[in-house]
């Protein structure tokens, strides 16, 4: 009788252990999954001109496409090994919980509602992209900053806190103006090519990619005020934190490169210099030629490498994309590295 | 004499009518404490935070909300009122041409109600806002000499400035309900017999003099009901200013809802302010009745 019950708790321990051990199965980082999937499944726009792209060939372009790529570099090695969810804003999050893509990168704005757990729940990498309300005037007016609109005629969309946002501004300078406010983006884009303001005011990104219809977009110059934060970031689901680890230290990496000015060109010579020099210890902990930086994220231990090989630094990311040579100009301004003026910056690799 | 029947179905219609308010109230209070937000006015006396493009009365972003929603009331009473003079002339005008002798008139008439009619107002809103007046140069054009100049900036008549969202609107609305009074106009004067037009030409007497003295009031009493519930449409139609960006009131409650969140009671507000308008309307609308029927229908 007592053998007979030690046996059936043996056997009941058993299966609480192989319960267990399922479970842990279940919790495996997302990081080895897309490692074992050999592929990325990244969420992006697809509607957004610099961001995400659809070009002609079919294929994506923009600053969140190719952010998809470092990651993609990082943690399987290749950065053409990602699948594109092109997703709408309402879409975005429950394909996250979900599951169906491993991480989005979507111009998504970063604020403490999405962060808590008692909200979206995700888990932000570092902001790409600090966006915020900009103003668009014709390059010919000789406006170049809000001083130069006093008075005038500013055409504003409705819906959001744009307008709040545009008073703020003007009120703490002092500057009279005339909001002529409209239902949406293209009445606000209508008026303002009409002639009808002498600017017209949105998010930076977005003005910029309205220019990027129209006629001329030369003609046409966004000013380097910015009036409302508008921080944007790729996230992940939160319920990883290996996977938020090696995003965040990916966006570091791109910001650490400029930093110390690693190139796509130059990235093999500056590894070559440090393999061929041991004094250069910094850069050889950041190219992981010495120490278990990667290693210690569940990545390669060369993994800047591989990311730097396949888009460059966070300045060359920029400049294909938003650059003044590109299709899609916004001047740099806060998105300057801190030492330039901006508010870029990374935590040291060590 | 019949014996009044029991009003069973009186009864159970209010039950049912009174249950539906009090379910829509109950789920509304549910749902207010629920997001812990409760109706609540204090927001009319915070300062409103954005600029209006034009107003009548002094205004400034740090004027309160009330202040703000009081000022585009005025604006779009005054959009209103400007529709509503216009869009008379317009309609009475077209309504006559089309029984006039001259077949050009006639014609003419009959193509400006038939186009119009068949155009959604937003349409044509836009079309008046986006295509005619910002499609003029921004250097104003003054075709009469100093009496009127019009530019995409704004439309000046006799010293009197206009925005070029107010000059669209009036525009807008007034061709727009002018081609609906010319219909209420002719069926008006259609309703007068046909010997009595006979009877003043016969006379010698002109067209014109003809009209007013012998037809219209005649017309009247059949013209004023539906002229009042075109004036009422006109006041609600107002609302699509927002779309060419007139600040009305609807624009202005649009903001302010925006920007404080408070959804429920800014549509209360709303909804009170355009009762009050058509209250106005309605009201006016009935003296004029009291004063030009009565006296018509005695001789």
């Amino acid at each position: 009788m007592t053998k007979r019950r030690s046996l059936i708790s043996l056997l009941s321990a058993c299966l609480a252990i192989s319960a267990c051990a399922t479970l842990g199965d279940g919790d495996a980082s997302r990081v080895d999954l897309i490692r074992n999937r050999g592929e990325l499944r990244c969420g992006v726009s697809g509607k957004i001109p610099g961001f995400s792209f659809l070009q002609r060939d079919g294929s994506y372009a923009g600053l969140d496409v190719d952010l998809c790529k470092a990651f993609a570099a990082a943690i399987v090695g290749n950065p053409s090994k990602v699948q594109y969810r092109p997703l709408t804003a309402p879409e975005r999050f429950t394909a996250l919980k979900t599951g169906e893509i491993d991480l989005l990168s979507r111009n998504t704005t970063f604020n403490l509602s999405r962060d808590a757990s008692g909200g979206n729940g995700v888990s932000f990498a570092p902001v790409v992209f600090h966006d915020g309300q900009g103003l668009l005037v014709q390059r010919n007016s000789g406006i170049r900053s809000l001083q130069d609109l006093k008075g005038q005629s500013i055409c504003v969309g409705s819906g959001t806190t744009t307008e709040q946002n545009l008073n703020d501004a003007f009120q703490s300078l002092g500057l009279p103006y005339k909001p002529i406010k409209y239902q949406d983006l293209n009445q606000v884009v209508a008026g303002y090519l009409q002639g009808r303001c002498q600017a017209m005011t949105s998010d930076r990104s977005q003005l910029a990619s309205a220019r990027s219809g129209f006629e001329q977009p030369e003609q046409h110059v966004i000013l380097g005020d910015v009036l409302s934060k508008e921080p944007l970031a790729p996230l992940s689901s939160g319920r990883d934190q290996q996977l938020s680890d090696a995003m965040r230290w990916v966006v570091y990496a791109l910001i650490t490169a400029e930093e110390m000015g690693i190139t796509q060109d130059n990235v093999d010579n500056k590894l070559q210099q440090a393999q061929d020099n041991p004094d250069l210890t910094k850069l050889r902990r950041f190219l992981g030629v010495e120490g278990d930086l990667g290693d210690k994220l569940g990545l390669s231990n060369d993994f800047v490498v591989n990311v730097i090989r396949a888009t460059g630094n966070y300045g060359e990311i920029y400049n294909r994309h938003l650059g003044p040579d590109s299709a899609v100009p916004i001047p740099r301004g806060l998105n300057q590295l801190h030492r330039d003026g901006g508010v870029i910056t990374a935590p040291p690799f060590q | 004499m019949k014996r009044k029947r029991f009003p069973w179905l009186e009864i159970v219609l209010l039950i049912v009518v009174l249950t539906v308010v009090g379910v829509l109230v109950n789920n509304l209070a549910v749902n207010l404490i629920r997001t812990g937000l409760g109706l609540s006015f204090e927001w009319l006396w915070q300062p409103a935070g954005f600029a209006l493009s034009e107003h009548t009365l002094p205004y400034q972003p740090g004027d309160s909300t009330a202040w703000a929603l009081l000022v585009s009331w005025l604006n779009s009473l005054r959009v209103i009122a400007c529709s509503i003079v216009l869009a008379t002339v317009l309609g009475v005008g077209a309504g006559a041409a089309r029984r006039s002798l001259n077949p050009l008139l006639r014609q003419l008439a009959a193509l400006y109600v038939g186009l119009i009619r068949q155009i959604p107002l937003l349409l044509q809103l836009l079309f008046w806002y986006f295509v005619a007046f910002l499609g003029l140069p921004s250097e104003p054009m003054a075709p009469i000499g100093a009496l009127i100049s019009i530019s995409n900036q704004g439309v000046a008549i006799l010293g009197l400035n206009l925005s070029v969202e107010f000059s669209a609107v009036l525009v807008g609305l007034s061709v727009f309900t002018g081609a609906a009074i010319a219909e209420v106009v002719r069926g008006g004067l259609d309703s007068v017999p046909k010997g009595q037009w006979e009877a003043f030409r016969s006379l010698g007497i002109s067209e014109l003099l003809g009209l007013k003295k012998v037809v219209l009031p005649q017309a009247l009493p059949a013209i004023l009901p539906a002229l009042s519930s075109q004036y009422l449409n006109l006041a609600k139609n107002s609302t699509l200013a927002i779309a060419v960006g007139f600040a009305d009131l609807y624009a202005v409650s649009d903001t302010a809802i925006t920007q404080t969140g408070r959804a429920i009671e800014g549509f209360l507000i709303l909804l009170l302010s355009f009762l009050a308008l058509n209250l106005l309307i309605n009201g006016g609308m009935q003296v004029l009745n009291r004063i030009v029927v009565r006296p018509a229908q005695r001789t």
